[in-house]
């Protein structure tokens, strides 16, 4: 009998320091992976958490990781060379087939950027199977900045376009003010095609969907990842559960006509 | 087959039962009725409404589920004998309901459940009576086919109809008669099932007046998830033996929607802060998105063991009974 929730024990092959609170935590791995998809993570004596594949390599995962309590605190103790256990990869994707050789929108918050980096990776590798990409991402201020070289790198990756904001300063090659203030910089009404993909806390999700719309985006042109508490991953538990949805499931990746109808 | 026998003759069906069964029934565990091993017929209560559902035989509060140590990890075992299980009408319907999200939801089994439940043969207590709370017939469950063995206790003796041939030589010496056993047809309590015939009503409910009486009244102790035949939620948590030790487990213990922090995430965030907001979420699983997404009816089968439990006298029926009200208003609202 193949136990669906047996973790297997992985080893941390590289941990790189995003900031004071966020670290990337590279875990040699060799299985298959969609954009978007998480695994369940657990320190054994410490405890389990979902965590987004923050991007990829051909023998590793890689795993942001903000610090903010048991598990996380624990992972933070770990160094290159230990172990951990994780079981997945879990949920759906983002729909990458479709978003292929059209305009893609991606817009994140803070650690939300996580879920959608590895996807934003892909088209910045391979301009050809895509028309463009304007990425806008959030930080709270200067020091939460995350992934500093890819957003350099995307900043000149070809077909890329890209806004990057900080809440309340001002910086080299960051704005002030938040994403949802820049959704009107994007020529939505020149795209012949385009899906939007929005990241991060459930607030900002919701109003920059609602400034989407507003711009003229039809709601089945967006799509949303949700972050609920999770204990098993595979439909049991009944945490990430909204009306008759399993975030777990059939999630976290959720086209707005459906994630405007889960009501809390 | 059906057999009638003395109290006596049980008594020695029970013991040599016990050979290879474990035999699991509601009894008097201080001043509970709830599920125990019993050896004998005397010890089963077979008048009173069990104050717990049988669950836990098979799904404990706590379980373990792995053994860890540096880099290693290891399943948990369990008992290996198998288990009869004595039990009510709603009760085999509730497990139904827990063996659809733990065998079904998502499409794969859950091995730790698996592993228990499929141990478990149902020998059907006949309620001759329906108990005080009781709402089992409003809500469809108050009759089952799914049973090994069913049992009547009167006066006259122990009647039992035996359906599994497993079970069949340890009555064949016993008096044949025709007995099957009955169902109660009619409840003191009953029910109006809220009528939710269109998704879009989901969001109207959401916003109904009728929760926010529970933000002050029910003061989210959990207890009526604790005692429910149909609450499947739980915790996964992990254990240290001592500070010094690398050896641990992870244990999965019950959890409760009505809990505060049941739905809290990282940064403080709970999505259901109101103690009318987790009734309602509780409520709108029992009642409509079971089976929304199964298809196989509602989720509560009417014990109302949850009316009995609750410390503040909140009575779950009544609300199915206002849900039901407010949901017929708001289609007139809509309609003219
Ligand atoms: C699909 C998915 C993907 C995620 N991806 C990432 C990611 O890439 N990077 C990242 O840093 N975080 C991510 N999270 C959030 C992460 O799972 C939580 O921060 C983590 O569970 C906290 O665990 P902890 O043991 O450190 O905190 P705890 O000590 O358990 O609790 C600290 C706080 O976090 C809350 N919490 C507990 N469990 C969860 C949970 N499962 N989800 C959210 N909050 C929780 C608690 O209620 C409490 O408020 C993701 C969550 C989901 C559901
Ligand atoms: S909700 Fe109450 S009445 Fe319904 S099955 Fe659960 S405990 Fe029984
Ligand atoms: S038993 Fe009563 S008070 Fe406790 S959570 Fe349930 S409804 Fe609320
Ligand atoms: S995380 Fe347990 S049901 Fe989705």
């Amino acid at each position: 009998m193949n136990n669906i929730t047996l973790p297997q024990p992985h080893k941390i092959i590289k941990i790189i320091h995003e900031t004071k609170a966020e670290y990337t935590f590279r875990v040699h791995y060799e299985g298959k992976t969609d954009h978007g998809q998480f695994f369940m993570l657990s320190i054994p004596k410490i405890g389990e958490a979902p965590i987004s594949v923050s991007s990829r390599g051909e023998d590793y995962v890689e795993f942001t990781i903000r610090k903010v309590g048991r598990l996380t605190d624990g992972l933070f103790g770990m160094n290159e060379g230990d172990t951990l256990f994780m079981r997945g990869p879990y949920g759906n994707a983002f729909p990458v087939e479709n978003f292929k050789g059209k305009n893609l929108v991606v817009v994140a918050g803070g650690t939300g950027m996580a879920p959608v980096r590895s996807m934003l990776q892909y088209f910045a590798a391979h301009p050809e199977e895509i028309q463009s990409v304007y990425f806008i991402v959030g930080f709270k201020d200067r020091d939460a900045v995350l992934f500093e070289d890819d957003l350099a790198a995307f900043a000149k990756a070809e077909k890329f376009h890209t806004i990057y904001c900080l809440d309340n300063m001002e910086a080299e090659g960051f704005h002030k003010g938040f994403v949802t203030n820049y959704i009107k910089d994007v020529p939505f009404a020149e795209f012949d095609d385009f899906n939007v993909a929005i990241v991060g806390p459930p607030a900002m999700i919701g109003f920059t969907a609602k400034e989407c719309v507003k711009n003229g985006v039809s709601e089945e042109k967006i799509w949303v990842s949700f972050e609920r508490k999770m204990s098993c991953a595979v439909g049991k538990c009944g945490h990430c559960k909204i009306n008759e949805t399993y975030v777990c499931l059939e999630g976290p990746v959720f086209n707005y006509t459906k994630a405007k109808e889960l009501l809390d | 087959m059906g057999y009638v026998m003395t109290k006596q003759r049980m008594d020695e069906v029970l013991t040599s039962l016990r050979e290879t069964y474990r035999v699991y029934a509601p009894k008097k565990v201080g001043k509970f009725i709830r599920y125990g091993e019993v050896k004998s017929m005397e010890e089963i209560v077979f008048d009173e409404k069990s104050h717990f559902s049988p669950k836990e035989v098979f799904y404990p509060i706590v379980q373990t589920l792995l053994y860890f140590s540096e880099n290693d990890v290891r399943e948990s075992e369990v008992d290996a004998r198998p288990v009869v299980l004595f039990l009510r009408p709603c009760d085999i319907n509730g497990i139904h309901r827990l063996d659809t999200i733990f065998m079904e939801n998502g499409g794969k089994a859950d091995n730790f459940y698996q592993r228990l439940r499929e141990k478990v043969k149902f020998f059907l207590m006949e309620c001759c009576e329906s108990f005080e709370t009781c709402f089992c017939v409003s809500m469809g469950s108050n009759a089952t086919d799914d049973y090994a063995v069913a049992v009547r206790v009167n006066d006259d003796g122990v009647f039992v109809e035996v359906k599994d041939e497993t079970f069949a030589n340890l009555f064949s010496g016993e008096a044949a008669c025709d007995f099957t056993p009955a169902f109660v047809t009619e409840n003191k309590r009953k029910v109006n099932v809220p009528a939710i015939t269109d998704r879009a009503m989901v969001k109207d409910i959401h916003a109904l007046e009728m929760w926010r009486e529970f933000d002050d009244n029910c003061i989210g102790c959990g207890g009526c998830n604790t005692v429910c035949i149909t609450c499947s939620c739980f915790d996964t948590t992990d254990i240290i033996y001592n500070e010094t030790s690398r050896d641990g487990e992870r244990r999965r213990v019950w959890s409760s929607c009505m809990l505060n922090d049941y739905s809290t995430v990282a940064g403080g965030h709970n999505v259901r802060a109101k103690a009318g907001d987790r009734m309602r979420f509780k409520a709108m699983h029992k009642l409509y998105d079971y089976n929304a997404r199964f298809g196989k009816g509602n989720m509560c089968v009417g014990c109302g063991r949850c009316d009995m439990r609750c410390p503040k006298d909140i009575h779950f029926s009544e609300t199915i009974d206002k849900l039901a009200a407010a949901v017929e208003t708001l289609k007139e609202g809509k309609e003219c």
